[in-house]
């Protein structure tokens, strides 16, 4: 299939599904109608060229394909009465009607409903709204398919049981689900960027799709900072894809990275974004970190950094939405401030605070780790570098936290 | 074709017994590139079904079910050598071939870039049972 046709196909297939689920309001079966419309597009569009209206053909087909499976499906109670409304639903009315953005964030919002938990609403989103194929599902998150079809299906009848409708939620109830629609997109990313090196391809497919469901969020709500903070932040990351990781898949840290490659229009765009949203000073957690990744893709080299700012903005955001992850962020920001109340010590003792909260967890014993090191006690640093690699959780990191140790190791001896 | 799992576990290596943080940072970096190499060789030749590294032991878990509630306890505790460190999954023409591969990660390099001998247990994995 040509790129040109497997790009209009996911464009597309939320809107196909929206509109076939906004008519006959099964989400179950509209899916895979929409899934069949596809397919069946796929196998005849290179062939016979693309129609005139490709919307409305699969459309057109999808209501079609509605139909069969609700007739062939004669153990449902209701049958003949369900039958009779889609025989009556106007199909070439919904084809031709202009596509609604409206319809996908919908889907979004009923993809996103709170009876499910993010393990089963990502998948769900990804290939309701993503329109990603269930196998690219599965490689991306390293589980068989059948696995990953199963978690689908159930995320379907779980929102199907508690009774949810696919139809625009009133405002108030929008500005109360948009939060774990912003966690679902961002947790999306966040597993495509946090890349493990055999599935790069597949996980690279995940942020671009975050992304991309983003940005149409944006386009539909453009007026909600938080929204505007998510997209920017987003874009801001990603502009460092190509300078954090080595060919061989090895971390390099922002300090060391090589900032040419950092896609500078991926940065021009994040940062307009970030800025025009904090001026609407409604201030929420994705402004506050995109406001950070903006501090850091400004400065030219990591010695130019505006660490007194980023500590700010770390300040800020703990007082904002307080969390023991930005604590350690800001004492890792603080440790570097020069002058009164910064430098190392002042940061190893916020980080003092934490011992309650994140324990021996990995990544406070290598913040705590990286201040030792800055305050020149190479021989402690190394052990808890030893530590905090022994307790990573992914390879990458523990790779990088053993030659850290390594490193220290050999220079104090 | 057969699967079999190579199983590697925290059993100090017979050419090295020195932890990895305390070698010189190049080793460090000649070790783990070698580990990237082998696993790329191996989804190159189309042999390679998985390969995992297990986090840390200290939080470990046992749970045993009986009439009551289950029974939670910790360990294993990364003291026990025979503990599993990681695994590959390769699937090859045969025995002989999953053997040849355990030896290539068994002669992973140390210290000095002197092959460590690190102990490889190789397990087939069950598979569809004959048709009959």
């Amino acid at each position: 299939m040509s790129d040109y046709v497997e790009g209009l196909l996911r464009e597309l297939a939320p809107q196909v599904l929206g509109a076939l689920v906004r008519r006959y309001s099964d989400f179950d079966d509209a899916e895979d109608a929409t899934q069949e419309a596809l397919l069946a597009a796929a196998l005849q569009w290179p062939a016979s060229g693309v129609p005139d209206n490709p919307r409305g053909w699969l459309i057109t087909v999808g209501a079609r394909r509605l139909i069969d499976l609700v007739r062939s499906d004669a153990a449902r109670r209701l049958r003949e009465e369900r039958e009779a409304r889609l025989a009556t639903a106007d199909i070439a009315q919904s084809a031709t009607e202009p596509a609604s953005t409206d319809d996908s964030l919908a889907l979004m919002f009923l993809c996103c409903h709170p009876v499910l938990t993010p393990a089963s609403a990502i998948p769900l989103t990804l290939r309701a709204v993503g329109g990603l194929s269930t196998a690219e599902i599965a490689a991306a998150f390293l589980v068989p398919e059948a696995t990953m079809a199963q978690r689908i299906s159930r995320a379907k009848r779980r929102i199907a049981d508690a009774g949810a409708r696919f139809e625009e939620p009133a405002p108030a109830e929008a500005a109360e689900r948009l939060p774990s629609v912003l966690h679902t997109l961002y947790l999306v990313f966040n597993e495509g960027y946090a890349s493990s090196a055999g599935a790069e391809l597949a996980r690279r497919e995940l942020s671009g799709e975050a992304i991309r469901l983003t940005r149409s969020l944006y386009a539909t709500v453009p007026e909600d900072p938080e929204v505007t903070g998510l997209l920017a932040l987003m874009l801001l990351t990603d502009a460092r894809r190509q300078a954090r990781t080595t060919a061989a898949g090895a971390l390099i840290p922002l300090a060391d990275q090589d900032r040419s490659l950092w896609d500078s229009a991926l940065i021009e765009e994040g940062t307009r974004l970030i800025s025009a949203a904090l001026t609407r000073r409604r201030l929420g957690e994705y402004q506050l970190q995109a406001a950070v990744a903006a501090v850091h893709a400004e400065a030219p080299n990591a010695e130019a950094t505006d660490w007194p700012r980023i500590a700010a903005l770390y300040a800020l955001h703990e007082r904002t939405a307080p969390n023991p992850v930005v604590t350690l962020n800001r004492a890792i920001a603080v440790a570097m401030v020069e002058g009164p109340g910064g430098g190392p010590e002042a940061g190893l003792e916020l980080l003092a605070g934490l011992d309650g909260q994140l324990g021996d967890h990995h990544r406070l014993l290598a913040a705590r780790a990286h201040l030792h090191e800055l305050a020149g006690r190479g021989e402690v640093a190394a052990a808890l570098y030893a530590d905090a690699a022994a307790r990573a959780t992914s390879q990458p990191e523990r790779d990088h936290l053993t030659l850290a140790a390594a490193r220290l190791t050999a220079q104090s001896r | 074709m057969p699967r079999y799992m190579l199983l590697q576990n925290y059993a100090p290596a017979q050419n090295c017994d020195v932890p990895m943080e305390q070698w010189e940072p190049a080793e460090v970096n000649a070790h783990i590139e070698f580990q990237h190499e082998l696993n790329a060789l191996l989804t190159e030749s189309g042999e390679l079904a998985d390969a995992q590294g297990l986090a840390w032991p200290g939080d470990a878990k046992f749970v045993v079910a009986g009439a009551g509630a289950p029974v939670i306890t910790d360990g294993p505790f990364p003291e026990s050598k025979e503990l599993v460190a990681g695994y590959r999954i390769v699937e090859v023409d045969n025995l002989d071939r999953a053997l040849e591969i355990a030896a290539l990660a068994s002669a992973a390099p140390g210290p000095g870039g002197v092959a460590m001998g690190v102990p490889v247990e190789v397990r087939e994995i069950m598979g569809a049972p004959e048709p009959r």
